[in-house]
């Protein structure tokens, strides 16, 4: 059994680090300091050139070592994110000066990433607290490299700030308008959208019900109904802004609107869903058309409401923040990202869109934790 | 014995044509069929002979196109409403929403029984199938032939004095199978109900009845009607025995005259 267990993500690692080395000057600064040393002695990575090099190649060489496997997460871990973050906080000041090297000793401390996140996948842990944590640790990982990447592109490379403004600059910009950021939630979020899906989701279940227990609705507005939901919703925006005026309550008209037929068609097909010999059994105890429902055909279209449900989380949220544009009082996401954009404010338009994103999430999650509850009987939740 | 005791089930003349889109298919023909009190009558046949529809018209889940039937001294449709029989189908079909238990409460709370009422008919149903114990479990976490026999506490749980089984051993295995028609001729002889029992086995069928129908397809219809001889009291071994063997070959010998292995 060899001492070494060889990857390729830390072999690459090394190879590029090597190349960083032979090309020389990390930035323009240190390039033109090489060229006339008199001139100037300031430029970045002045000190911490040879550490990170070192680290990089140091941190490579030990997980290609046979040695525990949380060590050697260990090890990639702390070598791959001292690394970036020496290169991130030394390029300050002389954002827009990086040469190839920098791009090199970027991606080698990405690649040491990647291996740890690889390392930690391969992990089998028997406690149930550290398969827990892993669960977490490594989409985290995988999140702050995007992140990373991001900023040390941004800022290496110098990206204009209204192209992309690096995350850092989001980062400030949403601790700095708090105030700002929970009015425009309140506003867009709590009232247009949580109103809005309440709202129409309800009245799509009701609807189906409905078009379930009377005939000629179910022939006359299903169809319709089918037409409908093809249609871009979101058209009707500025209608509604005109019939229901410029606060929520037009918003909430828009997300009522997109959110009624997804629910409308997926509780009909779910009220379908049940079994022919379960609606028999219901037949021989000479079950009602209600208690049927309640007792079988509702629990059955669980899964497909919960669908639903769903798809309505984010619909309604793109609602809300699209019938914005169209007009509102001087607050709310939409309205935010609408005249940030105009005033050239685009960390702040990137400040809505990361808060609408987290928003959106916690609100998917909150759905589908409920329906993990609600379904654990289905194949899809119970796991076979 | 048929004619001693008030019948339970009376066909006559019974027909049924399906429409279809290849146009009407007669699924029943012209079936004459008296059932008594405490009889356990297995009708037997291959597939698309008409058994399980002839089961399902008994249970009003569909409605004959000629003749008459008659459950209980009742139409089916009344029948069905006083909730006069218990119904086991191929499959378990138990919620899986539904603990054992809820799913044998389903036809109790559908009838409007107290949760005390509820409490005492589960538990002596599950014991009456030996499911006790699993009260709490969901039907997943069931085997196969725990599952049926869950479901056959079900259609046991409202004292219904008529269960029909359409083929509820079918999907299971020879070994799981024995067991349970052992466990079913002991319930039968316990509780005294009276059982029409779909099966395409023939070894089940002389097993299990006092009377086996014999159909044939094409139209379905009843081409003979076997009593058994067999005592009551029947130990698994019953089926080396020459009586037995007897049995079997005439109700062979009814399918075959059925010509239903023409084709």
């Amino acid at each position: 059994m060899s001492l070494l267990k060889p990857s390729w993500q830390a072999v690459l690692a090394i190879v590029l680090c090597l190349i960083a080395v032979a090309l020389g000057a990390m930035s323009k600064p240190e390039a033109a300091a090489l060229v006339d040393p008199t001139a100037s002695i300031n430029y970045p990575y002045l000190g911490t050139k040879g550490l990170m090099l070192g680290l990089a190649v140091v941190a490579a060489l030990i997980s290609m070592v046979r040695i525990p496997s949380v060590a050697e997460a260990g090890v990639l871990f702390i070598g791959a994110h001292l690394v970036a973050w020496l290169l991130i906080s030394g390029i300050a000041g002389f954002e827009g000066t990086a040469l190839a090297p920098y791009f090199l000793l970027l991606t080698a401390a990405w690649l040491l990433g990647w291996r740890c996140v690889a390392v930690l996948s391969g992990l089998r842990p028997m406690a149930g607290w550290v398969r827990t944590a892993l669960r977490l640790v490594i989409p985290a990982i995988f999140g702050a490299w995007i992140l990373i990447i991001w900023e040390a592109v941004t800022r290496g490379a110098g990206i204009p700030f209204i192209l992309l403004p690096p995350p850092s600059a989001i980062g400030v910009r949403i601790a700095n308008s708090l105030p700002v950021l929970g009015a425009d939630v309140r506003q867009t979020i709590f009232k247009a959208v949580l109103f809005g899906y309440v709202v129409g989701s309800g009245a799509g279940f009701i609807t189906a019900i409905l078009a379930d227990r009377v005939p000629f609705l179910r022939r006359g507005l299903l169809p319709i109904g089918n037409m409908v939901s093809a249609l871009p919703i979101i058209g009707v925006a500025p209608i509604m802004v005109m019939w229901f005026g410029f606060d929520w309550q037009s918003k909430a008209a828009v997300v009522i609107i997109m959110t009624f037929f997804p629910m409308l068609v997926n509780t009909v097909a779910g009220l379908a869903a049940s079994g022919h010999m379960e609606r028999d059994l219901m037949r021989t105890y000479a079950s009602g058309y209600w208690p049927t429902l309640i007792k079988l055909r509702l629990p059955a279209a669980a899964p497909f409401i919960f669908n639903a449900l769903k798809i309505n989380s984010t619909l309604a949220l793109i609602g809300a923040i699209v019938a914005e544009f169209f007009g509102t009082p001087v607050v709310g996401m939409g309205f935010r990202i609408s005249t940030e954009v105009g005033r050239m404010n685009i960390d702040m338009v990137w400040a809505e869109i990361a808060v609408a994103a987290l928003a959106g999430s916690v609100f998917y999650g909150v759905v589908a934790l409920v329906e993990r509850a609600v379904t654990f009987w289905h194949p899809s939740v119970r796991g076979g | 014995m048929t004619g001693m005791s008030p019948a339970v089930v009376a066909a006559s003349k019974l027909g049924l044509t399906f429409q279809t889109n290849d146009g009407p298919v007669q699924a029943l023909s012209n079936v004459d069929l008296t059932i008594g009190k405490g009889e356990f009558v297995s009708f037997i046949g291959p597939s698309g002979c008409g058994k399980t529809t002839l089961l399902r018209v008994i249970a009003d889940l569909e409605k004959p196109t000629s003749g008459t039937i008659s459950v209980n001294g009742m139409t089916a449709e009344q029948a069905r409403e006083k909730r006069a029989y218990g119904y086991v189908f191929q499959a378990a079909a138990l919620f899986p929403w539904r603990t054992i238990e809820r799913n044998v409460a389903l036809p109790l709370e559908i009838m409007g029984l107290s949760r005390a009422e509820q409490a005492e008919r589960i538990k002596r149903t599950l014991e009456l199938v030996n499911l006790s114990g699993f009260e709490k479990k969901y039907p997943w976490q069931l085997s196969g032939g725990m599952q049926q026999r869950a479901s056959i506490a079900r259609a046991l749980a409202f004292d219904a004095d008529l269960l029909l089984m359409d083929e509820p051993f079918g999907a299971l295995d020879e070994i799981v199978r024995d067991h349970l028609n052992e466990q079913l001729l002991q319930l039968w002889a316990r509780t005294n109900k009276t059982i029409c029992f779909v099966t395409h086995s023939i070894p089940e069928a002389v097993y299990l009845s006092t009377r086996i129908v014999v159909m044939s397809p094409r139209p379905g219809r009843v081409s003979d009607i076997i009593e058994s001889t067999l005592p009551r009291e029947r130990p698994l071994d019953i089926r080396e025995t020459p009586e037995f063997l007897a049995i079997a070959a005439r109700v062979r010998d009814g399918l075959r005259a059925g010509h239903s292995y023409d084709d």
